[in-house]
């Protein structure tokens, strides 16, 4: 499937309820399309969302400002995410943190191996658009954290939506340089995929959508199957 | 709780609706307010507050607010930043902070197997029995992002590990905190914050 064909999962409400009862340590909505389109999120469903969950919950998509992030933090939000307008302007990364602080300022990469080297992608979310940058992942996420983003999520595009493993080689290389959690994301696709990206590229969180919403199995097994694997987890 | 007229202290932070939210989950009204006499008559007060110490210190003391904390005589909780608002001293920009507690709050030191900022749930252990934590086992995880924290001292009521221990909640007086959010920490966050409001002046 990779970043291709996006699929309509069902009401996010519906799901983002179910997926709380279940277990989930945290909920990230993505609205991929957002950037591409150079429109930003539909905020209306935030609020919503915020209403329903007692659990975190991040807001991703074309937020392209100060304002914009204020607007969804406002809405109750607890964190946001950038991705490509970051890239185009990562003055952006520095104005968020000084304003609301490196905790809720999130950075998603879009990565692949070209060549000898992992690099940034950019507007991941349409395939009409997506296009490579000049970036090397890992200067790109030293400059984050230097300019004070307070977690990466690290989406690993050979791997995602095929469920063949999330990117170990390149999660770990990219842990190395991390000081701020990183979160793992692209190739879950059953529960050992989860133990080794934990045990071998000791990432802090790992982040999964297709096999949630197709029921390949459910987070309290796979919470579980964790647990009895020794990783530490909230059962 | 019905009774319970809860005031949230305006300190200028982006993230009060969830904390909003959550006080609506358990039935309890409550209002965002920066004014001093709806503060001082609400039956408990909380602090809450994303962002900066030092920043959300001005506010409080242009406002006026700092003293009026300072000399409450209600349950108050602080969260999270507010929490670390009730310490003496704050090393995030070396902020003078309200003084409820004598404790000071530290920069949390990053290593491979503790980022900072500390994000994510972590157990949280009772070092004494107390009705902030009535029916919540010793040992519930709760949902953390901090890259500042107090250290455990007198006034510790429970810790949570980041490498090392950290204070998670304390009390003095009529004073509580959690460096916790348990706006957003799920069964146990509820049952914590119920347990506030079930603390009577």
């Amino acid at each position: 499937m990779q970043f291709r064909e996006h699929r309509i999962v069902g009401d996010i409400l519906e799901l983002a309820e179910k997926y709380s009862r279940s277990g989930a340590d945290e909920i990230v909505f993505y609205d991929i399309t957002a950037s591409p389109d150079g429109r930003t999120v539909d905020r209306t469903w935030v609020n919503k969302v915020a209403a329903l969950l007692d659990i975190p919950f991040c807001v991703a998509g074309g937020i392209r400002s100060v304002a914009d992030a204020e607007e969804i933090l406002g809405h109750g939000a607890d964190k946001i995410s950038v991705n490509s307008p970051a890239l185009e302007n990562p003055a952006l990364i520095s104005e968020l943190a000084r304003r609301f602080g490196s905790q809720c300022v999130i950075l998603g990469v879009d990565s692949r191996m070209v060549g000898e080297s992992w690099q940034v992608y950019q507007y991941a979310g349409d395939e009409n658009r997506i296009t490579s940058t000049s970036r090397a992942t890992l200067e790109w996420i030293a400059e984050a954290q230097q300019r004070g983003v307070g977690e990466i999520v690290l989406n690993c595009m050979n791997r995602d939506g095929v469920r063949n493993g999330y990117d170990i080689d390149q999660l770990a290389t990219a842990k190395n340089s991390c000081d701020v959690p990183l979160i793992a994301s692209g190739g879950a696709g059953v529960m050992q995929d989860f133990e080794e990206v934990f045990n071998v590229a000791d990432v802090s969180g790992a982040l999964a959508a297709s096999v949630f919403h197709d029921h390949s199995f459910s987070i309290p097994d796979l919470k579980q199957y964790l647990h009895m694997a020794d990783i530490e987890v909230r059962l | 709780m019905s009774g319970a007229d809860v005031a949230i202290v305006d300190s200028g932070g982006a993230n009060i609706a969830s904390l909003q939210y959550a006080l609506d989950r358990l039935g309890v009204g409550s209002t965002l307010t920066g004014d001093p006499r709806t503060i001082e008559s609400a039956s408990h007060v909380i602090l809450p507050g994303v962002g900066a110490a030092a920043e959300a210190m001005r506010r409080l003391s242009q406002s006026g607010l700092s003293k009026v904390i300072a000399d409450l005589r209600q349950p108050v909780l602080g969260i999270c930043l507010g929490m670390q608002l009730f310490a003496r001293f704050s090393e995030e920009e070396r902020t003078e902070c309200l003084g409820i507690v004598p404790d000071s709050a530290e920069k949390l030191r990053p290593s491979p197997q503790a980022p900072v900022p500390n994000i994510g749930w972590c157990r949280v252990r009772q070092s004494a029995t107390h009705k902030l934590f009535a029916g919540i086992d010793c040992g519930s995880y709760f949902y953390f992002v901090h890259s500042y924290a107090i250290g455990c001292g007198e006034h510790t009521l429970a810790t949570a590990d980041h490498a090392t221990p950290f204070t998670a909640v304390l009390a003095y007086k009529n004073f509580f905190a959690s460096q916790f959010h348990p706006e957003r920490s799920a069964a146990a966050g509820a049952k914590f914050l119920s347990n506030f409001l079930r603390i009577s002046s």
